[in-house]
């Protein structure tokens, strides 16, 4: 046994835990004994997990002990613990997508990138909660039940990798994977103080995650720093060729780019950032964070993006379009429930009625009608058009900028059923993150502060498979102001520095 | 042109959601708020301008070559179907 104690190796993070590995002064074992405690104590309060794999987790820890004890060549982060949100396909344990009709659905095969976790060497620890199929921002479309917020439990954590930001901020994993199909990494890091990105379309594979809208989804990483970020997407990140829209191009090596240089960076303020819509707590912060990137050497400017306002229109017709398709292999035949035995067409019906919740029916719906005959052209047509002006606005602004700034949400987290009742209302929460996943561009939320006791995110928007370039950004941001050393209950920093 | 509840009904249908009565009066109501809001894409003029289909331009078709290679092995699919029965996925009656 080491002398370190189980609440101090939470408090180490990924980069340190990975050392102390390295350097033996830590097992597997022990690391991930102390999360797995961790999640008995506090899984109950903050609904992170919906299905902790204790016993395989241990194995896994002590597999990767009994190989380094051997001498064996082992990844830089062999033994250290992840979460992995539950739309990603785990051979062996069950993979719900927080929904009835996959409740008791367990996977045949392993993602690629859960393949590449194994690869690495680390520790799945369980699957964490999210709004059902990913549908949704505030963690409350979970089938089973809400995610709350480590800073503020009568608050939601964000969506729809609700439970993944949840593991990580309470500390009851190390590092997490989510999905991102309008935002659904960004905003929830956002809420919960994290490093969230969202990689470009075509970086990460796709392969075993449970599709929602397919020209859309990508797998990103939750992270309380920019280190563990970079070192999480070089082991996820890569050309697989079961993705068939996965990139050909080898990743870069994301943590030896970390220390890329800031002064001279040209840095676009996105002027709609501004707006009405967006909480003057939320601005401040941002306007502080624009001031450390000034003081950090970078060149300011200001950009307007006119399309912004018309990607949440286009968004809520592509998406619901493409997961009305995709959802329609629940049908009760070959996996998943089936709720009838009656007939063909009313297996079909009951099954899909029973296993689906209110946000995912509603899309079904949604996109059904958008998709049915009489309304291509004047629906899907059209926001197909409309995301080519946005992909055209966005390329023209990255050719005078180096990053474009946004606040990563227009507020800070709010309190659970404040939204649920509004869709429109809920789905104003991905204003900023919509259009970066419309135009298949990098992005990464950074905390930037607080208000009102609750953490504010900053997007960083760069160009296609500029990654490396946002997440040095990020470094540097997060190294002088140090936001990402606070954790909450008690909501100090582990470095010792005041609110 | 606001969405009718038969409209509904018959969307319903083609999605194959056996919707309650209440769900239906409740989805036309929130369709129609969510299409009012969808058609401010009418603002933006958007003649001669081509469909993004596929968010990145260098990824075109993709091929691989027309070989045999395994897949998933049946037992393991056994394991997760409904109903199964020598070999086969069970299904009620389809042809009468």
């Amino acid at each position: 046994m080491s002398g370190i104690s189980p609440r101090d190796i939470r408090g180490l993070g990924a980069t340190d835990i990975a050392a102390a590995l390295r350097r033996r002064e830590l097992t597997s074992v022990e690391v991930t004994q102390a999360y797995l405690e961790a999640i008995g104590a506090g899984n109950a309060g903050l609904g992170a997990y919906l299905t902790v794999d204790e016993q395989e987790a241990l194995a896994q820890a002590r597999e990767v002990d009994a190989r380094r004890a051997k001498g064996e060549e082992l990844g830089p982060y062999a033994g250290v613990p992840v979460a992995v949100k539950d739309n990603i396909s785990t051979r062996g344990l069950r993979t719900t997508c927080a929904s009835r009709i996959l409740e008791n659905y367990v996977p045949p095969y392993d993602a690629t990138v859960v393949a590449r976790l194994r690869q690495s060497g680390l520790v799945v620890l369980g699957k964490t909660n999210m709004d059902e199929f990913a549908m949704g921002s505030s963690g409350e479309n979970s089938a089973f039940f809400p995610a709350r917020n480590p800073w503020d439990p009568s608050r939601v954590p964000g969506g729809s990798s609700s439970g993944s930001a949840v593991a990580v901020a309470a500390s009851l994993a190390p590092w997490a994977l989510g999905s991102d199909t309008g935002g659904s990494v960004r905003q929830p890091a956002s809420f919960c103080g994290l490093v969230g990105v969202k990689p470009t379309y075509g970086r990460v594979s796709r392969y075993g995650l449970v599709a929602f809208a397919s020209s859309l989804d990508q797998i990103g990483t939750l992270t309380h720093d920019a280190a563990e970020a970079a070192a999480l997407m070089g082991i996820i990140s890569g050309y697989d060729p079961a993705d068939s829209t996965s990139v050909p191009e080898p990743a870069p090596d994301y943590p030896a780019l970390l220390g890329r240089e800031i002064r001279g960076l040209r840095v676009g303020v996105v002027r709609e950032g501004f707006g009405e819509g967006v909480e003057p707590g939320v601005q401040e912060a941002l306007r502080r964070a624009l001031d450390v990137l000034a003081g950090l050497g970078a060149v300011m400017g200001e950009v307007s993006l006119s399309m912004t306002t018309y990607a949440l229109p286009a968004y809520y017709v592509i998406a619901p379009a493409e997961a009305s398709s995709n959802l329609a292999r629940y049908d009760g035949v070959r996996y998943g429930l089936r709720a009838s035995n009656r007939s063909v067409t009313d297996m079909y019906g009951r099954t899909r009625q029973a296993g689906f919740g209110p946000e995912v029916k509603r899309r079904i719906m949604l996109g059904t009608y958008a998709l049915s005959a009489g309304y291509y052209d004047a629906y899907y047509k059209k926001a197909q058009q409309i995301r080519t002006l946005i992909k055209n606005e966005f390329s023209s602004a990255l050719q005078s900028y180096d990053v474009l700034v946004t606040p990563t949400a227009p507020s800070v987290a709010f309190r659970l059923g404040e939204k649920a009742a509004d869709p429109v209302q809920m789905y104003y929460q991905d204003y900023f993150t919509i259009p970066v996943n419309m135009a298949g561009l990098p992005a990464v939320s950074v905390p930037c502060g607080f208000s009102g006791g609750l953490p504010v995110g900053m997007q960083l928007i760069g160009r296609w498979f500029d990654e490396a370039g946002l997440l040095a950004i990020a470094h540097a941001y997060l190294e002088t102001t140090g936001w990402h050393r606070f954790r909450p209950e008690p909501a100090v920093s582990v470095a010792g520095e005041a609110r | 042109m606001a969405v009718t509840r038969a409209e509904v009904e018959h969307v319903a249908m083609l999605a194959r959601l056996s919707l309650t009565e209440e769900e239906i009066t409740q989805f036309t109501k929130q369709l129609n708020d969510i299409l009012e809001a969808v058609r401010r894409m009418g603002e933006v003029d958007t003649t001669g301008v081509p469909p993004t289909m596929h968010a990145l331009d260098q990824i075109k078709n993709v091929f691989r070559p027309d070989l045999p290679r395994p897949g998933l092995a049946r037992e393991d699919v056994a394991g997760i179907a409904p109903a199964w029965a020598e070999g086969l996925f069970v299904v009620p009656k389809v042809v009468e």
